[in-house]
């Protein structure tokens, strides 16, 4: 009996990852056609295997469309998997990136610096700004743990979270509305959250670092199974506690780090889907659950970004709004189902 | 070898970061035995199991683990050597009772955590020596907490480990389970040759179950031995600063402190029958004498525990004149009495005499 469960769950897996990946396939030829411009998915194929080189379709999707389709999936899965980096982190099922303020403090120091930088003229490159965004990140994470160490009470970190999320937002705003004017327009965007103004050197700088961060957190998902009944018991099979939370962090930070350097801060995303991916796959094995995540993050920015770029265009909506608009009603629900 | 200590701690002194908790603690443990830390709450039991399975370091002393300074095992080399239950509910989402025990198989697995034939087959087994193996597919969180400290404790068994830590594992289980949980303990420990290290909070068990017990108090082993030795009435107390009621040794029960003042009551037992009227008297509050008892009475302790004054003979001899003549002296001075005997025999003859006297002279009889 056992055995047939333990099928039908490899089954109901299988399932999940097939569905997602036909979703994910299909949003991106959608996401891709879809514009001002519209491309049928037949003239897509033909461009980009380089059999029609020219015209003004070509540039569009090889220039604009396919490095933000790209930049949606891999920033997308990004934020979610550094979502369910943050849960395991603090056992809580609320905490994420943009809840706990740590995309608001990374938001902050990026437009500092890029304030600072282009007032002597300098355009800021993307390393740079992944810097600036991680040393945000992981200031406002030091915040949020020295609230945490205070507090105790999960109900109570979060709202420290969101509160340090609104200083740090303020913060921004005043530094935006001192900026020169010609920063602004760029600034302000950014500061909105969006997946436009890709260019593919972005996405190889975000490719290298999303991959290996990847890489290693699927690496780690032994010792993250570990950590999810506790520190005592973690630390009892011989995971080296105060190391392994370190690298959660580190990891989780790193990620969402490079959400808002190129991406501007994101809402909700960090929290829905992880839920989402558990409640789909029926599981909380961390080795599932990280890919689970990281497409289930893929494909709902694609969508977010499909709709904020097509719904109202051609004024285009920032991600942030439209992810919220989904995310947080999947968040309340959560928490009314964890009530019962 | 076989007679060598697995555990064995020197001059301990266990807290956290430079603020001691308990100090200058030596002890020794054998495979295949129990030791019990008891103590009043807050006294540093779970500091110094935390402090022996390595997760807090020492501020002094040594602990030797298997002939080896604990400080030298690596995590996971000392991970295959102990393993712990806990006293604190562990939180988990969609997992099953049998992914949880398969937990325990951490330190044997691979790089990436995926569980062999013969893993799964531990857990099994595992799950079958605590009579849990039914709950292998359901999910944790909608176990019963008896089950779940069975499940806990699987997982345990699935580390394979040689020293069992467990802190309080019976702290949130009815009598049933408490029972239940610690004779699989004991048939663990017989079967695995186990040692066992661990805090109880219900005296009666740890009295019944250790080979050892360690009381600690004012931040020190106050005593150490074996159960019959240390848990002595008295003794538990002082270590309890117990002044509201009474602890009795041989059975290990508790008694609420009884009312005190002039007694207008006179209890005639025998034979246990009058434990339900003594322990009614105490809930309402009203002083009473009880006699005569014989001395192995079963009822006597709680007699002793609860009346203001007991009028008792040796055990086995028939009442004695004397005796009877007290306790007539004393239920003179009553205004009711109660005789829930039913039967009286050569022994407590003089009872049945007194209860007729007492009807005599008109004192209410219940």
């Amino acid at each position: 009996m056992r055995g047939r469960m333990q099928k039908n769950h490899f089954i109901r897996c299988m399932a999940a990852f097939i569905l997602l990946s036909v979703l994910l396939l299909t949003f991106l030829v959608w996401s891709v056609g879809a514009g001002s411009v519209s491309v049928s998915a037949r003239e897509i194929f033909e461009i980009l295997l380089k059999r029609a080189e020219d015209g003004t379709a070509y540039r569009i999707i090889w220039d604009i469309r396919l490095p933000r389709v790209i930049a949606a999936v891999l920033l997308g899965g990004a934020l979610a998997v550094s979502g369910y980096l943050l849960q395991t982190f603090f056992h809580n099922p609320i905490a994420g990136p943009f809840v706990l303020g740590i995309s608001s403090g990374a938001k902050l120091i990026v437009a500092l610096t890029m304030i600072a930088l282009l007032k002597r003229g300098i355009a800021i490159g993307s390393a740079a700004m992944m810097l600036a965004a991680f040393f945000g990140s992981m200031v406002a994470m030091g915040f949020v743990l020295l609230a945490a160490s205070q507090l105790g009470n999960m109900s109570m970190l979060v709202v420290c979270g969101v509160m340090i999320g609104y200083i740090c937002s303020a913060v921004t705003d005043f530094a935006v509305t001192f900026a020169d004017d010609s920063n602004i327009v760029n600034l302000h965007n950014w500061s909105l959250g969006s997946f436009s103004g890709m260019s593919w050197t972005h996405i190889q700088t975000m490719a290298a670092v999303i991959l290996i961060t990847m890489g290693i957190v699927i690496l780690s998902s032994k010792p993250i199974a570990a950590y999810q009944l506790g520190e005592a018991y973690a630390a009892n099979m011989g995971v080296n506690v105060r190391l392994f939370r370190v690298l959660l962090l580190l990891l989780s930070g790193v990620l969402s780090a490079c959400v808002t350097a190129f991406a501007g801060p994101i809402s909700f995303v960090g929290i829905a889907v992880p839920h989402l991916a558990r409640a789909l796959f029926h599981t909380s094995k961390p080795l599932l659950l990280i890919p689970a995540c990281f497409l289930g993050g893929a494909v709902f920015c694609l969508a977010c970004d499909l709709l904020a770029r097509t719904l109202f265009a051609p004024t285009e909506l920032s991600i942030g709004s439209v992810t919220a608009v989904f995310g947080a009603p999947v968040v309340i629900c959560m928490m009314l189902r964890k009530r019962k | 070898m076989k007679n060598m200590d697995y555990l064995c701690a020197e001059n301990v002194t266990v807290g956290y970061g430079t603020r001691a908790v308990v100090e200058n603690i030596a002890l020794s443990l054998k495979r295949g035995q129990i030791a019990t830390l008891i103590g009043a709450n807050g006294c540093g039991k779970s500091t110094i199991l935390k402090s022996f399975v390595g997760q807090l370091s020492l501020l002094e002393g040594n602990i030797m683990l298997d002939g080896r300074l604990l400080g030298r095992y690596k995590a996971a080399e000392l991970a295959k050597k102990t393993a712990m239950v806990l006293t604190e509910r562990i939180h988990t989402e969609l997992m099953t009772c049998g992914e949880v025990a398969a937990t325990g198989r951490y330190p044997y697995t691979g790089r990436m955590g995926f569980l062999s034939a013969l893993d799964k087959e531990k857990v099994r087994q595992a799950l079958a020596m605590v009579q849990s193996e039914e709950l292998a597919s359901v999910p944790f969180d909608s176990v019963s907490d008896g089950q779940r400290q069975r499940v806990m404790l699987a997982r345990a068994i699935c580390q394979e480990p040689e020293l069992l830590i467990l802190d309080e594992p019976t702290s949130f289980l009815d009598i049933r389970h408490k029972l239940e949980l610690l004779s699989i303990l004991e048939n663990l420990v017989r079967q695995k040759n186990l040692a066992v290290f661990m805090s109880l909070h219900e005296l009666d068990l740890a009295q019944k179950i250790s080979d050892t017990v360690i009381c600690i108090k004012d931040g020190q082993i106050d005593r150490i031995g074996a159960p019959e030795d240390v848990m002595r009435a008295s003794y538990i107390a002082k270590l309890y600063g117990i002044d509201k009621g009474s602890y009795h040794a041989q059975l290990g029960f508790l008694e609420l402190e009884g009312a005190k003042g002039k007694p207008e009551v006179f209890v005639i037992g025998g034979g246990g029958q009058a434990i339900p009227v003594y322990h009614r008297l105490q809930r309402q509050n009203v002083p009473f004498y009880a006699g005569v008892l014989h001395e192995n009475d079963i009822e006597y302790p709680v007699a002793k525990a609860l009346a203001v004054k007991v009028v008792s003979e040796r055990a086995f001899e028939p009442i004695s004149a004397e005796r009877a003549n007290e306790a007539w002296r004393l239920l003179g001075t009553c205004r009711r009495v109660i005789c829930p005997v039913a039967w009286f025999g050569p022994c407590n003859m003089e009872n049945q005499k007194m209860l007729e006297r007492a009807r005599k002279a008109g004192i209410a009889v219940e």
